[in-house]
């Protein structure tokens, strides 16, 4: 009787005792999920903050106000040069006329003003002969100090801003003649070499082109392919072969995509190299089998009962697949479409091999034209050494992962909408 | 087994004869031969694995569907051969309806599950016909007071009964001589499967209905004929009071008494 208590306490206890460890066990696990998550997001917020940080600065630009005499004879002469260099020298009148003194004025702005100087009087012909206060862009050097990226206690040999410069520059903040204004040319250019005038339209045009590309090529024939293979192919030896290739394709080397766009687009076709077609052509490839995978993923959780309530009501296979189970297989289809969009939109590799990692300076103007994308114009600028680029390598990640977070939403907002038919 | 061959009787609205049914290499359904009638319930009542859905699902080829299922045998409706490979499955199954286990509609609205149907086939030339061929169906399927008001809605967003019901609707919509019904209650609890079986008892007056069931008690509630199949075979079809209560098969009786199955 004792005996048979005993043991039925010390099985309690010992039960007791599992299921704390259990527990614990499960406490445990929580840990280790919530230590992982916030390791993740921890990272996630450093290098925001960092490309933030870095690249805000990059959506303005230092400006200085000159006061320009438009005269009819130097403009009919085309010296533009002459009239900047007169402005300069009003500017700072201080500065001796020596060929060294007027280089170092002339790098107070950006060496594109002569251009922009010419390009305001083509498009306003009525102020020739007028004098005018034009905002031109401050040089690099100086709009990288006016930033605070130089420290101007560093000695002068050490910084790639003179004494005299850093006169000049209190001298122009005392009068109001330099400021930091909206980096208008970011939106509006393509790239350049100089840093202050380089913009990112170029690189946005040419990866919405190569998109466009892609999306048209790889969307019909992957969610066909889809559709094929998951409804209508027989399921034999040669089916299961070319699933299996279409898996595989999915873990190919970008690289190995653009030496077969190099092959094939380019050489063979003959194709424009550094365009869109073929850059588009290359990341269609590499898209395929993401939508493929994801489309007939999403068919096959399309319920059979949708397909066989239509072809007993006498619908085709084809009309039921097209009338019921396409539909409903939609939001996934499109989620793959995005993400795979997206994951173009990011890709470098194969379009190394296509000649689209190029410096290109005209924005481009249609699909045969010669242009750069977002990522590669990222890795150009990544790659100058002007302090300029540093901060215009940020402000394109930014806008890089602008439009990410934009298809992304686009993905999101498509599944709810298609979703709420049901 | 009972032909009915007396000439007083109706032609035979299906008629089966030495149907066999084969998944690959393994036979589902052996040499049935039916006479279906019209205008009344036939239910068809066996074991599970008995071949009953098997053979309900010749009738409007759904078989077919099944890559390494063939059929043999021959199989008329109305005195016209529906096994041959040459026959339009899309008209015969506009005049074979089904309705299955599970209810099914599709992801769509009330309105737009009823019409797919007539849609596709043609049968409402105009916005006006489909309204009224949308509200006779569902009439008739008992479940337009239900959802008169919210036809818009997703017919998916009803109870499980009124989806079966809006599926019975959807069949008849596209006006069949045949509704098929593969154990159309299964799926659903007491009250819902009442208000199906009532509504297959008025059915009955417009459309020749096979009901497949597993339920013996609604079996002997809804049909007029009854047959039982076991291991792919048909072993009896006779009158529903006949086959209740005084088969004439030995394993007829033990599986209606509950002694396998």
């Amino acid at each position: 009787m004792t005996s048979t208590g005993l043991s039925a306490i010390s099985s309690q206890a010992a039960a007791n005792r599992l299921l704390l460890r259990r527990k614990r066990a499960e406490r445990r696990f929580q840990l280790y999920g919530i230590l992982a998550i916030s390791a993740a997001v921890g990272f996630l917020i450093v290098f925001l903050a960092s490309i933030v940080s870095r690249g805000y600065m990059g959506f303005v630009q230092t400006e200085v106000q000159l006061t320009v005499n438009f005269d009819a004879e130097l403009i009919e002469a085309g010296s533009y040069r002459k009239i900047l260099r007169t402005s300069l020298v009003e500017l700072f009148p201080e500065a001796g006329s020596s060929r060294a003194e007027r280089r170092a004025l002339a790098g107070m702005v950006s060496a594109g003003t002569v251009f922009v100087l010419r390009e305001t009087v083509e498009a306003d012909p009525a102020i020739v002969g007028t004098v005018q206060d034009v905002w031109v862009l401050a040089s690099d050097p100086v709009d990288q100090f006016y930033k605070g990226r130089i420290d101007a206690a560093l000695p002068e040999g050490e910084r790639p801003i003179s004494d005299a410069s850093l006169a000049r520059i209190a001298g122009l903040e005392e009068a109001g003649r330099i400021a930091l204004r909206f980096n208008r040319n970011f939106f509006s250019r393509g790239d350049s070499r100089n840093p202050e005038e380089a913009g990112i339209l170029g690189a946005i045009v040419g990866s919405a082109l190569a998109l466009v590309v892609t999306l048209v090529v790889s969307f019909p024939i992957g969610v066909m392919t889809a559709v094929y293979l998951e409804a209508f192919a027989p399921r034999n030896r040669i089916t299961r072969l070319i699933e299996i290739n279409i898996n595989n394709l999915a873990a190919v080397p970008s690289i190995v995509f653009g030496l077969l766009g190099l092959a094939v687009f380019l050489n063979l076709f003959g194709l424009p190299r550094s365009a869109p077609v073929s850059g588009g052509l290359v990341l269609s490839l590499m898209t395929l089998p993401t939508i493929i995978i994801s489309s007939r993923a999403a068919i096959r959780a399309v319920p059979p009962s949708f397909a066989e309530a239509a072809m007993g009501l006498g619908a085709s296979r084809v009309q039921a697949i097209f009338h019921h189970v396409l539909p409903a297989a939609a939001p996934g289809t499109l989620t793959g479409a995005i993400i795979g969009m997206a994951q173009a939109l990011g890709e470098t590799a194969p379009l190394l091999m296509m000649g689209m990692v190029a410096f290109v300076v005209e924005v481009p103007g249609g699909f045969t034209d010669p242009s750069t994308v977002l990522p590669a114009q990222v890795y150009l600028w990544a790659d100058s050494p002007e302090r300029g680029f540093a901060e215009k390598t940020a402000a394109a990640i930014i806008v890089l992962l602008g439009f990410l977070l934009v298809m992304n939403g686009l993905a999101v907002y498509l599944r709810r909408k298609f979703e709420k038919q049901w | 087994m009972v032909i009915t061959s007396v000439s007083s009787n109706p032609q035979p609205t299906l008629v089966a004869r030495e149907l066999s049914v084969f998944y690959g290499e393994k036979q589902a359904v052996f040499d049935v031969d039916l006479d279906i009638m019209p205008r009344e319930v036939t239910a068809f009542i066996g074991p599970s694995g008995c071949g009953k859905s098997t053979l309900l699902r010749c009738f409007n080829r759904m078989n077919d569907l099944i890559e390494i299922c063939r059929t043999t045998g021959s199989m008329l409706l109305d005195g016209h051969d529906i096994a041959g490979p040459d026959v339009d499955v899309v008209q015969l199954r506009s005049r074979i309806g089904m309705v299955f286990q599970k209810p099914n509609p599709f992801p769509k609205s009330v309105y737009d599950n009823v019409a797919y149907g007539p849609r596709l086939h043609g049968l409402a030339p105009s916005r006006s016909d489909l309204d009224e061929l949308v509200e006779t169906s569902l009439r008739r399927a008992g479940i337009w007071d239900e959802v008169k008001d919210r036809v818009d809605q997703p017919g998916t967003s009803l109870s499980g009964g009124q989806q079966q019901r809006l599926c019975i609707a959807r069949a008849i919509a596209v006006r069949p001589d045949v509704l098929l019904m593969d154990e159309p209650c299964s799926a659903l609890d007491p009250i819902a499967t009442a208000t199906i079986e009532e509504l297959i008892d008025e059915l009955r007056s417009e459309y020749t209905i096979i009901i497949v069931t597993h339920n013996m008690q609604q079996a002997a509630r809804v049909s007029q004929k009854t047959a039982f199949l076991n291991l792919g075979r048909l072993i009896e079809f006779d009158e529903t009071t006949k086959i209740f209560t005084n088969p004439s098969e030995q394993s007829t009786q033990d599986y209606i008494t509950g002694r396998f199955g």
